[in-house]
């Protein structure tokens, strides 16, 4: 609670600073807009149910790819882990194509599935799957072999083995994989939405675009605003639970 | 000096016959195990000692059935052992507790993989061996939380939880301090007096094998052969610290560095 209220007078004071400076008028409005412009910017998106609904466009796309991202790319990871040949040629190529900006597909995407969901869902996908993919990996390969031969010997074969011991045994480099996944599929959504009108939804990248193209900055800010609440949230509520089990239960948080 | 003496006919539980075992490493083949032959009383307590490299965590290995002999057999009551079973469970050093379960979750792990038993047993069981071993109290612990000798009571209620016949132990206590492993030297034995089970306990340490075994198998190295067997009747608990124990560990440590010099020469 202490530390919520902390991080809440830090922001505070920095809106309040922001306030002041556009007050005394150090910058044209049109250039930095204060944040009272940019809060009614935000009120009226709201009440007129603009940004809610580019909210959840964009939430939709995000969510959908990025799990589909975990479901193909933990599978793929784990066999990656376990075959040899596997490693050699989709392990090369995952490592590759994780180095690769997402947006990059977005030419292609548009050109296969057109101004369509599908095409906003295959970049997500690409940004996500191959930091899954290497993360499992990498987790499987870190498995300590004493843990497998343990329970070997208590009876546990093959699938058994792969889900209640490889698996939870990874599961540290799992989420870090997981949560970086999640940064690269939600840039690369944004870049996407900024860069092409998707004519099944106008997504918050859309509406950052059209804050741009009308020139209306507490529109870009308000939006932008709205990103890293978003990502704050997420991060949140998906990832820090996880987090703090592991680092309670594996007493990895006694470092510091 | 040899001890083989006859001993009381209980069947015997493990076989271990002509047993060889060798790994190809950077350097070229390595035989771990010449020709090893050693027969095993149903509860019966032997140490397997030697320097490194005497194949004794192999003989380990292969009893657990973690790997397979290369000529020779093992059997466990009369049956070939040919792959790991829940009636021989081991013991490493680490103790290979896993860090995403806590105290109570890894010692039902296994329970679970036991066919036929209700929740209730299961619960049942892991409480009375966590009991048995003094942590009962610390069921929901993490296991980073725990000492090394705590994680090795943990270990060993986890290894005897699913009612094995033999227990494995490789060096289980040769990570801990002086004290710790005092105290677990008597915790084994009460143990072991209370529910008998086969124990092999690999060890470099002379005086360990000494004061835990009924029996002290000499391994020497290079390649590893088995030397000699010694048979330890002294009355239990014994104390590590006790001149009885001393007595016979110089003995032993004598045949010991017998056999490496008479090793080196033939080298």
């Amino acid at each position: 609670m202490k530390r919520f209220l902390t991080a809440m007078i830090f922001f505070a004071l920095l809106v309040g600073v922001w306030q002041w400076a556009c007050w005394r008028g150090f910058w044209s409005p049109v250039l930095v807009p204060s944040p009272a412009r940019v809060a009614e910017y935000l009120w009226e998106a709201a009440l007129s149910g603009d940004l809610g609904r580019a909210v959840l466009v964009t939430l939709k796309r995000l969510l959908a790819g990025y799990f589909i991202g975990i479901f193909v790319g933990l599978p793929v990871g784990l066999l990656i882990a376990r075959f040899r040949f596997l490693r050699d040629t989709i392990g090369m190529l995952a490592l590759g194509l994780q180095g690769l900006p997402s947006v990059c597909w977005v030419p292609l995407a548009l050109l296969w599935f057109g101004q369509t969901e599908s095409a906003m869902l295959f970049v997500v996908v690409m940004g996500t799957v191959w930091s899954v993919v290497l993360a499992a990996e990498t987790g499987v390969r870190n498995v300590n072999p004493i843990y497998v031969r343990a329970a070997r010997t208590m009876g546990s074969r093959w699938m058994h083995i792969w889900i209640r011991v490889i698996l939870p045994a990874s599961l540290p480099f799992i989420v870090s994989g997981m949560k970086q996944g999640w940064a690269f599929a939600w840039r690369s959504l944004m870049a996407a939405e900024i860069f092409v009108t998707i004519l099944t939804g106008a997504g918050l990248g859309y509406m950052l675009h059209l804050g741009r193209e009308l020139l209306a900055m507490e529109q870009v800010i308000g939006i932008m605003f709205m990103l890293v609440l978003i990502g704050l949230l997420a991060d949140k509520l998906m990832f820090s639970p996880w987090e703090k089990w592991l680092h309670h239960r594996w007493g990895t948080d006694r470092a510091t | 000096m040899t001890t083989t003496a006859p001993f009381a006919p209980a069947p015997s539980k493990l076989a271990i016959d002509r047993v060889s075992k060798s790994f190809t490493t950077s350097r070229g083949s390595v035989l771990a195990l010449q020709e090893a032959s050693l027969t095993v009383a149903e509860g019966e307590f032997v140490c397997l000692l030697g320097p490194s490299g005497c194949g004794k965590s192999t003989l380990l290995n292969l009893v657990a059935g973690l790997e397979l002999p290369d000529t020779g057999s093992v059997t466990a009551d009369g049956k070939i052992v040919r792959e790991p079973g829940r009636e021989r469970m081991m013991m490493f050093q680490e103790s290979a507790l896993f860090p995403w379960l806590d105290v109570l979750g890894n010692v039902l792990f296994p329970l679970k993989l036991k066919s036929g038993l209700s929740a209730k047993e299961r619960n049942d069981t892991a409480h009375y061996y966590l009991k048995l071993v003094g942590l009962e109290k610390f069921m929901d612990a993490n296991i980073h939380e725990l000492s090394g000798g705590m994680k090795q009571r943990v270990a060993l209620a986890r290894a005897l939880a699913p009612n094995p016949r033999v227990l494995l132990m490789d060096e289980p206590f040769a990570a801990l301090d002086a004290m710790t492993r005092e105290q677990l030297y008597g915790d084994l034995q009460r143990i072991w007096t209370q529910r008998h089970v086969t124990i092999l306990f690999v060890t470099h340490n002379v005086r360990e094998a000494v004061s835990l075994g009924d029996r002290v198998v000499l391994f020497s190295p290079h390649p590893g052969r088995i030397r000699e067997e010694f048979r330890i009747e002294l009355p239990r608990p014994r104390d590590i610290n006790s001149v009885e124990v001393a007595a016979h560990a110089t003995r032993i440590t004598r045949a010991l560095k017998g056999h490496l010099q008479e090793g080196a020469t033939a080298e």
